[in-house]
């Protein structure tokens, strides 16, 4: 069979179950795109050894009938996450030659069900940034393209999108603190979903602000992300705020049947500035779900515009403590000293050459809102303000409301490079209709919707009620179906 | 409106133990006062009785026993260290 890796999960696993394809050869069909896709510098560090002897492994355990959802599937996974014996950096320079003596819980779950880590994919530093513009290994590259320009494939998860949008792999990992699963899951045309806070253990995730951190899977269909998502989830005691709740059967729930359903149209994401075809996709997407059964209705989140600037004194905040360990002693690059330097100047220098310009800039902003004289009125204003942020969705759900649907982004993919000389403030609008979800813990999915007049993808989210990523799915599978994207980029790289 | 002027970057960067050439601080002040200025509207909202949110899911953290759950991995903990001697980690001298 050719195109093997062009298959879905769902698809391949089935096909695997029935003994019709062999994981090493979906692998080495992913080997091959992967090789061919340079130019989109999704994946960073590959591991076809391991691949190949991971799928011969998988494909042992599937003959003899001891399959798991994902034994055999190839996958990337997002350089955020520890990978035993695996450079593991952040796409950070600070964490170069940086190899994990242990293997994260998410990542160890999925390798332990069988799935095939193909390589280690692209990202923002840090997962600071929306244009996956900010990584030490230079930018990923949307396999989507208008008039020869190169896109941003979105961020920070950016390299996980490019992949799966691609078909380099089946499905991949990805990282989401303010919407950085579903920006580029909408940028690219596939899903993204973050799940509620806890769902995930965020333990060898490398920490950006840990509040905020979710992990989740970036998939071709809905139905992939439903039986990835449910490979990821788990209670975790190294993860002291991971949730000891049962797991469901999520693709179990998508029996598209969204009937009796009241799904809330927010007013307040209508911004100023929204382009028309997004807010012209918006509403047929709430006609779709009005058509498959369910109640539209208006609601009102009053505080969402204080969502960006509160999640820009948090998310930092947050930073300047968790990346306070990089220092140069325990691990990655330490900086080349001259005689007479001291720990302090060890310590600056390593970080002023580890760290590129956002990062940098997100660790003093986060140490000025927590320093004397400034805590109050900027992170403790902040947290209050979350509070409020919880409150309005709290309100809306019990109201009645099952779930909320918003654009997934302000704009399609942009160019890579246009936002060069813009202030720092104009990248951070990109999060303005996924950050209110990381303050308040929600689940939130970004489907494909359709494409704008350039042709480029464009997404939808949906905001689901905390811990129900189960009925979020299945109003999601009952979208995607509505919508009925098939649209792939054409093949330039 | 807050402006963060050059003494104040120059201290932010000491505080983050980040090395900023003299020449870069005007430029940082800059970018760090932007983004301070988007955060002002924050002063807009009324936080009148309002608690800071401490956990976004109402749950107690859990509690284990304290007690050694790994050890004898010396190696592994300093096989990434950019500097390691004799089983420890070597960084310059601190005390004079």
């Amino acid at each position: 069979m050719s195109d093997l890796n062009k298959l879905t999960l769902s698809a391949a696993r089935d096909l695997l179950r029935k003994g019709e394809t062999r994981s090493v050869e979906l692998t080495e069909a992913c080997l091959r795109a992967i090789e061919g896709g340079g130019a989109l510098n999704a994946f960073v560090h590959n591991t076809p050894d391991l691949a190949l002897d991971r799928a011969r492994a998988a494909d042992a355990r599937l003959a003899t009938g001891d399959a798991p959802a994902m034994c055999g599937l190839p996958i990337g996974v997002k350089d955020l996450f520890c990978t035993q014996g695996v450079p593991s950096q952040a796409a950070s320079r600070i964490l170069d030659g940086f190899r994990p003596e242990y293997e994260s819980t998410i990542s160890g779950k999925l390798r332990d069900g069988g799935a095939v880590m193909l390589g280690k994919l692209n990202m923002d530093e840090f997962a600071m940034g929306s244009s996956n513009e900010t990584s030490v290994y230079g930018n990923a590259v949307n396999p989507w393209k208008v008039d020869g320009r190169d896109l941003t494939p979105g961020g920070s998860s950016g390299g996980s999108a490019a992949a799966v949008s691609a078909d380099l792999c089946l499905a991949a990992t990805g990282t989401d603190t303010g919407g950085s699963i579903r920006q580029p899951a909408a940028f690219t045309g596939i899903v993204g979903i973050k799940p509620t806070y806890g769902r995930c253990s965020r333990w060898g995730i490398v920490a950006f602000a840990s509040s905020l951190d979710q992990a989740g899977p970036m998939t071709k269909s809905v139905r992939d992300a439903a039986i990835m998502l449910e490979a990821m989830c788990g209670h975790d005691a190294k993860d002291s705020t991971s949730a000891d709740l049962p797991v469901p059967d999520f693709e179990s729930m998508l029996t598209g049947d969204i009937r009796g359903k009241t799904i809330g149209i927010p007013r307040e994401y209508r911004i100023d500035g929204m382009p028309e075809e997004i807010a012209a996709l918006w509403d047929e997407g709430a006609d779709m779900l009005r058509d498959a059964g369910a109640k539209i209705v208006e609601i009102s989140l009053p505080h969402t515009k204080y969502a960006l600037p509160a999640y820009y004194v948090i998310a930092p905040a947050e930073a300047s403590s968790n990346l306070a360990r990089y220092d140069g002693v325990r691990y990655g690059h330490r900086a080349a000293l001259a005689a007479g330097d001291g720990i302090t100047e060890m310590y600056e220098k390593t970080r002023a050459e580890g760290f590129g310009p956002e990062v940098q800039r997100r660790v003093m902003i986060g140490t000025y809102v927590l320093s004397a004289g400034f805590y109050d009125a900027y992170y403790n204003r902040a947290r209050k303000i979350r509070t409020l942020i919880k409150r309005d969705f709290e309100t809306v759900f019990a109201d009645g409301v099952d779930a909320i649907l918003t654009p997934a982004t302000p704009s399609s993919a942009f160019g890579l490079g246009e936002m060069a000389d813009a202030d720092p403030v104009q990248m951070y609008l990109n999060d303005v209709f996924t950050v209110t979800v990381n303050l308040a813990g929600l689940p939130g999915i970004s489907v494909p919707a359709g494409l704008d007049k350039q042709g480029l993808p464009l997404g939808l989210q949906l905001i689901g009620q905390p811990w129900d990523e189960g009925e979020l799915l299945k109003t999601a599978h009952v979208l995607e179906t509505a919508c009925g994207f098939v649209a792939k980029p054409a093949k330039w790289w | 409106m807050s402006e963060i002027d050059l003494e104040t970057a120059r201290k932010v960067a000491k505080l983050s133990r980040i090395a900023v050439a003299e020449a870069d601080l005007p430029a940082l002040a800059q970018d760090l006062s932007r983004i301070l200025n988007f955060m002002e509207e924050l002063g807009e909202v009324d936080v009148t009785g309002v608690e800071p949110m401490t956990s976004v899911t109402p749950m107690r953290l859990p509690r284990r026993v304290d007690g050694a759950t790994d050890g004898d991995i010396q190696s592994k903990i300093l096989s990434n260290a950019p500097d390691a001697r004799e089983g420890f980690f070597a960084v310059p001298k601190v005390v004079e």
